[in-house]
């Protein structure tokens, strides 16, 4: 308690100095290891951003390969160092390194730290009117643990044997086995490493997300009045809180397999004509732990995504989202199937055929809530006022690429066709479609949505349709040829396709690929001087630039730590009241009440009127009395 | 209100869910201890799933009971492993020393009980009481572990406990006496996690009663901590009675 006494008059004094902020403390506790909810969102959202950047980056190496194989790539030796090799070209071993951290990068760090730590930290207190997180320190123990993730796995790149370089799902034995590869070296490693401490980081974060939402919404906020963002944050972390722990529990075994020496994953493996001694084991198993985390990760991905653009399309539209519980419904009903899918990553592993046609059925199944996803948004832009604010133009672009590649998802949900497909180009086009660019454009949108709130500034506009734009048609340009070349059977992974006289027809392609890949990356650097010099220098942000109905525009221009001057505000009605007929506005704040808008409320809110006076009596049932 | 229809509440009552109240009417620590243990809850059914997979992956010894011996070939039956009681070496007493552990860990968590129940009456001088019973059955449930730990390491050094065609006594990650490879390996990374989490669990309850000793929760008003911890040594308990179940009586 004497901390807390000490920490008052701290707090005191500074109002006493300066009372135009709401200052807490130093640099440090401001900036570095805040526990305000806002500046651990930004930290998320810059770490998240450079990480971005560097698994595109990354990629684009190697495209270049694939692109441009006869290419001399000494060019890049300055960077590379030995792995380019001393004919130019790039090391295959570093390829495997290459496609293992793209993957491992933008899956965890950039589309889920990024994307569902920057966002749920920043939205949920805000949107739901809480003055910040159930528990701020383990919110920014969550940071950190990220951080020191995040740092781990960035060493890792500059190892002499290279990064992990079994692939981002690292199944064994290849993985396992340090005599194999290279990049099952030290790499692996400190890939192991870095990603126990990334779940640790997930679990606190959604243990405080839950917690939040569930004990935290301000009066009035029910969970049926929740912008559908927080249902997705909710249904984001308690999927993560239920998937990321088995992972975890996949991963510390490997590592005992690694490096002390049991067979958990291991049987008759010969290396080099040498027989090793573990028996026992399986390598299948892992896939089934890996998967468990695996499938549900794809909609931990993409969830908050959906979530995001929900608000910004109903926002946008100058509609209420279409289908409000069928919204809500259809998450839910995505987030249970998750988990009851995993083996349709493991058709081809020799699993008994009939169990193939369940996981194929329940797959299948998937295609329903995201289809009812689909047309809500369809029809919630369906006759509206539409305002192509960038934010809604990316929102836009995800709809498109959920639908694009959803539908390639039933052809490869398909345990027959599975079988040609699995492991190809297609394969890559189509998670790339439908998780990776989706919720990427989601990101995107969230920032340009958001960023008035987070730095009290506006992002210019034309900068962001131009960005859009290349985007947009880059990253189809990359990724719809992928389609063919799958089709035509090219495996995903292989280093070079020009040893296979079939795939030479498709040389062509490939440049086009590449080159398309070249110019996407290139456009994210005009988000990227958009994003900071809008930082700084940024036309000065209204209060609710948007006119949107959700809480944190009722905030002041910069929020700062507990994000309300004064009382929270209550909540009288749900976030989506756009152009309701016979309202002065096209939109009603969730924080007007009903008495205050007669004109437009239909007869049942008339009724709830009666309950909004009665606001803080003992008229509230708690859970204990109703039995 | 208690006597509120739920027609009423539909309609146009008010709910605890209708936000500004802990709609559970628990505090936020106590809700994130819930859904800790729910996320570990997984990890160990991870765990225990694998174990039971690689198991059945293994032949079963099908022979007569009396004519058991430590093979290779075969998944051995646990009663044969774990008969060792300290002090009384030689002696067959299947499970006798694993059960001695368990009603240890239980009788922990009933010392556990008593002293959230005295949290609630705000009795201090109980709290601290039944909280380091507590804290003794954890470290003593401890101690018998790694006893038996160094006894499965070592090997039994009479009667005929030798692998068929070696001579390699007691078990470590690679080898083990008793049986294949991965029989010890589950071994030792099961009960060494549930391990680690009674151990992590015996310095948070340290922590308690030093808290509570220095009437940290007095001055607070409240001993939710006691019950916080209260629900993370249960559950320990609760997933050493699954551990049990999978490697000592199956």
């Amino acid at each position: 308690m004497a901390t807390t006494d000490i920490h008052i008059h701290h707090e005191t004094e500074h109002h006493d100095d300066h009372d135009h902020e709401h200052h807490e403390g130093n640099f440090w506790t401001t900036y570095i290891f805040s526990q305000d909810h806002k500046v651990i969102a930004k930290q998320f959202l810059i770490t998240g951003i450079f990480w971005a950047l560097l698994g595109g980056t990354l990629s684009v190496i190697f495209r270049l390969q694939l692109g441009f194989p006869d290419m001399n790539l000494d060019w890049l030796k300055p960077v590379l160092g030995e792995w380019i090799t001393p004919e130019g070209k790039l090391d295959p071993e570093f390829y495997l390194a290459l496609v293992t951290m793209h993957g491992t990068i933008m899956v965890f760090f950039v589309l889920t730290a990024g994307l569902s730590g920057t966002f749920s930290n920043f939205l949920i207190p805000l949107q739901i009117g809480a003055r910040d997180m159930a528990s701020g320190f383990m919110n920014m123990l969550s940071y950190w643990f990220f951080f020191l993730s995040s740092v781990i796995m960035f060493i890792s790149l500059f190892l002499e044997t290279g990064p992990a370089g079994g692939g981002w799902t690292i199944y064994p034995p290849l993985s396992a086995l340090p005599q194999a590869i290279k990049g099952s070296g030290t790499g692996m490693t400190l890939w192991l490493v870095a990603m126990a401490l990334f779940i640790v980081s997930t679990l606190l974060g959604g243990i405080n997300y839950i917690t939040t939402i569930i004990n935290m919404r301000t009066k009035g906020m029910s969970f049926t009045r929740m912008p559908l963002t927080i249902w997705a944050f909710f249904f984001t972390a308690i999927i993560g809180l239920l998937s990321f722990p088995v992972l975890f529990a996949a991963a510390l075994l490997l590592i005992f397999d690694r490096s002390f020496g049991t067979s958990f994953y291991l049987s008759d493996i010969f290396i080099g004509g040498e027989a090793l001694p573990h028996t026992g084991g399986s390598p299948i198993l892992f896939q089934h732990l890996f998967w468990f985390l695996g499938h549900p990760e794809v909609y931990i991905v993409l969830l908050p995504a959906l979530g995001i653009t929900s608000e910004i399309i109903a926002t946008n539209s100058r509609k209420p989202i279409f289908g409000y519980k069928a919204m809500i419904g259809s998450m839910l009903f995505i987030a249970i199937l998750s988990f009851i899918v995993w083996a349709h990553h493991m058709f081809v592993t020799g699993m008994n055929p009939f169990l193939g046609s369940i996981f194929m059925l329940l797959t299948l199944i998937i295609a329903v809530p995201s289809a009812v996803k689909i047309f809500n948004y369809v029809t919630t832009l369906w006759k509206g006022n539409l305002i192509f604010t960038p934010a809604m133009l990316f929102s836009i672009g995800l709809v498109s690429f959920f639908l694009t590649g959803g539908i390639t998802g039933i052809f490869l949900g398909n345990s027959a066709v599975d079988i040609q497909l699995h492991d190809t180009y297609f394969v890559v086009a189509h998670f790339h479609l439908v998780m990776g660019s989706a919720s990427f454009f989601g990101m995107l949108a969230g920032v340009y949505h958001w960023f008035p709130k987070m730095f009290g500034r506006m992002m210019d506009n034309r900068l962001g349709y131009i960005h859009f734009w290349v985007t947009f048609v880059g990253v189809y340009l990359v990724f719809f040829p992928m389609h063919y070349i799958g089709i035509a059977g090219f495996p995903r992974r292989y280093y070079s396709w020009t040893n296979f006289e079939t795939f030479s027809g498709f040389a062509d392609l490939n440049t086009m690929v590449s080159v398309a890949a070249i110019l996407t990356l290139a456009a994210q650097f005009i988000f990227l001087f958009n994003f900071f010099y809008s930082i700084f220098r940024g036309k000065a942000a209204s209060a609710n630039p948007w006119n949107s109905n959700t809480l944190e525009w009722t905030t002041p221009r910069n929020p700062g730590h507990g994000n309300w001057v004064g009382e929270i505000p209550s909540v009288y009605r749900w976030p989506y009241d756009y152009s309701k007929p016979g309202a002065k506005d096209d939109f009603i704040p969730q924080t007007v009440p009903y008495s205050e808008t007669p004109e437009s409320n239909l007869p049942h809110e008339n009724e709830l009127i009666r309950l909004e006076s009665s606001g803080g009596d003992g008229s509230i049932i708690v859970e204990g009395n109703k039995h | 209100m208690a006597s509120t229809s739920t027609a009423t509440i539909t309609d146009h009552g008010k709910s605890a869910w209708d936000g500004g109240v802990s709609p559970m009417g628990a505090s936020y620590g106590k809700l994130m201890m819930w859904f800790f243990l729910l996320s570990d809850a997984f990890t160990f059914s991870a765990l225990l799933i694998t174990y039971g997979l690689v198991r059945s992956s293994h032949n079963a010894y099908e022979g007569a009971v009396e004519a058991f011996k430590f093979s290779t070939s075969y998944w051995p039956i646990p009663e044969k492993v774990f008969e060792a009681v300290p002090f009384l070496e030689g002696i067959s007493l299947p499970l006798v020393f694993v059960g001695i552990m368990t009603f240890i860990l239980i009788m922990s968590s009933v010392t556990m009980v008593l002293a959230v129940e005295a949290g609630h009456r705000m009795d201090r001088a109980a709290v601290e009481k039944w909280m380091l019973w507590t804290i003794v059955g954890g470290l003593a449930f401890l101690g018998c572990q790694a006893w038996e730990w160094s006894h499965f390491i070592h090997g039994a050094h009479a009667g005929d406990a030798v692998a068929e065609g070696t001579t390699f006594f007691g078990a470590n990650l690679v080898n083990n006496q008793y049986g294949p490879p991965d029989f010890a390996a589950f071994f030792f990374f099961i009960t060494g996690f549930h391990g680690f989490h009674v151990f992590s669990g015996v310095c948070f309850n340290f922590l308690i009663y030093y808290n509570a000793v220095t009437g940290v929760y007095d001055r607070r008003g409240h001993y939710e901590m006691v019950e916080k911890v209260g629900l993370y040594w249960h559950f320990v308990d609760l997933v050493w009675v699954f551990v049990f179940t999978f490697f000592y009586l199956v």
